[in-house]
């Protein structure tokens, strides 16, 4: 499977070998775990064990809620009650799959800013960062149907927010919206289709996921160096990798123990920080909560959504040439997905040959302030529609897009970047220098 | 392994064919028209699994609901539930009903008068108001921008509604003065069939 050479699976016993002629499925796992990888990974480089085993928690106690809960209008609030106050343990695997989404998401941005920093998405790497872009929507849209499940007020009202966004649609809007709730509004049929999907877009995930590695197995893993695994024989592969098994799977279980650690202080003793008291109120059609808030992984795209309003003069523009097409608030839908959309093409935007960003001084100012600049915009979508913090949302809403659209491609062009290691061996070494021979 | 037979008359070995030279052959013919036949037959057959995420005829048959409003004094508002949707009933005030026909139509961010009667006319009070005083206002209580519920009655800047989520202010007729909303709130289809009763739908 991976380009690198590496020792592959040869069949030892007689039912091995009949197995191998008919289903090699052995040797897949054994080739897969025994990958050859760089020795010099980071901790940084621990995140995606923890994306995939939070993937497998949710979707096992995903499986059991859907057990006790009932995706109607009128029962679905108090069977989440039932299965708070009655079904055995039912309120630790509740808190779990709630905060689950919430450990999902932390490690998710991690990972993600840590291919920003490495430069992970860097040639030859494009298709594991889309494909890698595409887990992040469906986990997005996934977060989105579950958390209507509860009907509760804040999953009735970011509904009705979030579908209205497809209402922005010039033209067809409208039927579109009515189209995918199954009525002029947020009601029963979309509580069944939202239940449907939740259950059946995990399973998208996990085929994603495989493809997500498929991918990076073929190309090999990047490292915080950037520099390529020397790949012309198996002597010099060995001096750069160890096998993930066990070296890397030992170091990622200690990680991912420690995560776990805090994750269970989490749903032990404060479940319901990352939540809203409002969802702990029964859906409500006639009336909207004083101040609507997503959970706290949308705010940053909440506060781009909202940042684009008739008085910012780009979207006036965008509306004059368009004859009043473009309005205001199908603006605002664009710059929400177009932000995600600016990340899924950094790849072609980078025009630096400098991999890491370890070796790129400029970069690393410009990468750090993005950094702030999300943080900040996630505070900013959790704050009320006012000033001061509408104009601070255009601001960082446009350090977003520059950073990608402007600062990557120029600085690519102007930097200066430091000369990395010449081998990922010379980098191993110079941190945990060799013991002379005996 | 299988070549496509020449379709040129003067073909030495090929089977010649008669009249098809100049349109495409026969088999051309079979191609296009399975296909054409395997397009509409799978549309068919997909149209209804993406029909079916449509509107239920149970949700359609709620399309018309009666009102009584006899109990909505001056200055009051009821709100009733109607396709899923709250509607804003509102008796107005002698100085709500003066300050919205005040309004120069200049100053309204959305001309339109947003009003399923008419899509056509301006957005003038007369426009939007149910009787010819001016007294009773009837409109969907769905915020145009995003969708929220707006605060109703008296409030916001201009007397109006005000929507909390993402700050739209309304007037006294319901027409959006200042924030992100794109349009007025929308007045539905609404008759008295009696005194006291309205119709919606």
């Amino acid at each position: 499977m991976s380009g690198i050479p590496h020792d592959t699976y040869e069949p030892k016993s007689n039912s091995a070998k009949w197995l191998h002629a008919r289903l090699p499925i052995v040797g897949l796992i054994y080739n897969t775990i025994m990958i050859p990888t760089p020795k010099n990974l980071n901790w940084m480089w621990i995140w995606g064990i923890v994306l995939a085993f939070t993937l497998v928690l949710q979707i096992i106690t995903g499986i059991i809620l859907a057990m006790h809960y009932t995706p109607n209008v009128s029962l679905a609030f108090q069977s989440v009650e039932h299965i708070m106050r009655n079904v055995n343990y039912g309120w630790l695997i509740r808190y779990t799959h709630m905060n689950g989404a919430t450990l999902f998401f932390i490690a998710v941005y991690l990972h993600i800013f840590r291919g920003l920093y490495y430069g992970s998405y860097k040639a030859p790497r494009e298709v594991t960062w889309i494909i890698g872009m595409l887990i992040y929507l469906a986990m997005m849209a996934t977060g989105f149907l579950g958390y209507v499940l509860p009907w509760g007020q804040m999953s009735f009202w970011g509904a009705t927010v979030i579908t209205g966004l497809f209402g922005a649609v010039p033209g067809v809007g409208e039927s579109l919206q009515a189209w995918l709730l199954g009525g002029p509004s947020v009601d029963n049929a979309t509580l069944n289709r939202f239940f449907s999907l939740h259950y059946l877009l995990p399973f998208v995930i996990v085929a994603l996921v495989a493809l997500h590695i498929w991918a990076f197995h073929t190309t090999g893993n990047s490292n915080p160096t950037g520099v390529e695994v020397r790949r012309s024989s198996k002597t010099e592969v060995e001096k750069d990798t160890l096998p993930f098994w066990p070296y890397f799977v030992i170091k990622d279980l200690y990680a991912l123990v420690v995560v776990l650690i805090v994750f269970a202080a989490v749903i032990g003793f404060m479940p319901n920080f990352f939540g809203e008291p409002d969802n702990y109120i029964m859906a409500d059609p006639l009336k909207t909560p004083p101040h609507i808030v997503p959970e706290w992984y949308y705010l940053p795209f909440y506060a781009i959504l909202r940042a684009f309003t008739d008085e910012v003069m780009v979207v006036q523009f965008a509306s004059f040439i368009t004859g009043g097409i473009i309005t205001a608030k199908f603006f605002g839908v664009i710059a929400m997905f177009g932000s995600i959309f600016v990340m899924a093409l950094v790849p072609w935007l980078d025009t630096s040959r400098t991999r890491s960003g370890r070796f790129r001084p400029a970069f690393k100012f410009f990468f750090w302030l993005l950094a702030f600049d999300f943080m900040f915009l996630m505070w900013l979508g959790s704050r009320p529609a006012e000033e001061p913090y509408a104009s601070m949302a255009l601001y960082a809403s446009f350090y977003w897009f520059g950073y990608f659209l402007v600062i990557l491609p120029l600085l690519g062009l102007f930097e200066k970047p430091q000369s990395p290691p010449d081998t990922i061996e010379a980098d191993f070494d110079s941190h945990y220098p060799p013991k002379p021979a005996e | 392994m299988y070549t496509k037979p020449e379709h040129s008359g003067n073909s030495k070995g090929g089977r010649p064919l008669s009249h098809a030279e100049d349109t495409g052959s026969r088999r051309d013919f079979l191609y296009v028209a399975t296909a054409t036949t395997g397009a509409v037959a799978v549309g068919a057959a997909v149209w209804p699994l993406i029909d079916q995420m449509n509107a239920s005829a149970d949700v359609q048959a709620l399309a018309a609901k009666e009102v009584d409003i006899s109990g909505v004094d001056v200055g009051t508002q009821l709100t009733v539930k109607w396709l899923g949707k709250p509607v804003f009933i509102r008796h107005r005030t002698d100085g709500e009903i003066e300050a919205s026909r005040n309004t120069p139509l200049d100053d309204l961010k959305d001309p339109t008068s947003q009003n399923n009667a008419d899509w056509n006319a301006d957005a003038s009070d007369a426009n939007r108001a149910l009787d010819e005083e001016g007294k009773w206002l009837v409109m969907i209580g769905v915020c145009t921008h995003l969708g929220c519920i707006p605060l109703g009655g008296a409030l916001g800047d201009f007397g109006g509604w005000f929507c909390p989520c993402h700050g739209s202010h309304y007037d006294t007729a319901g027409r959006i003065r200042k924030g992100p909303a794109p349009l007025n709130l929308r007045v539905p289809n609404a008759a008295f069939i009696s005194e006291t009763v309205i119709k919606l739908g």
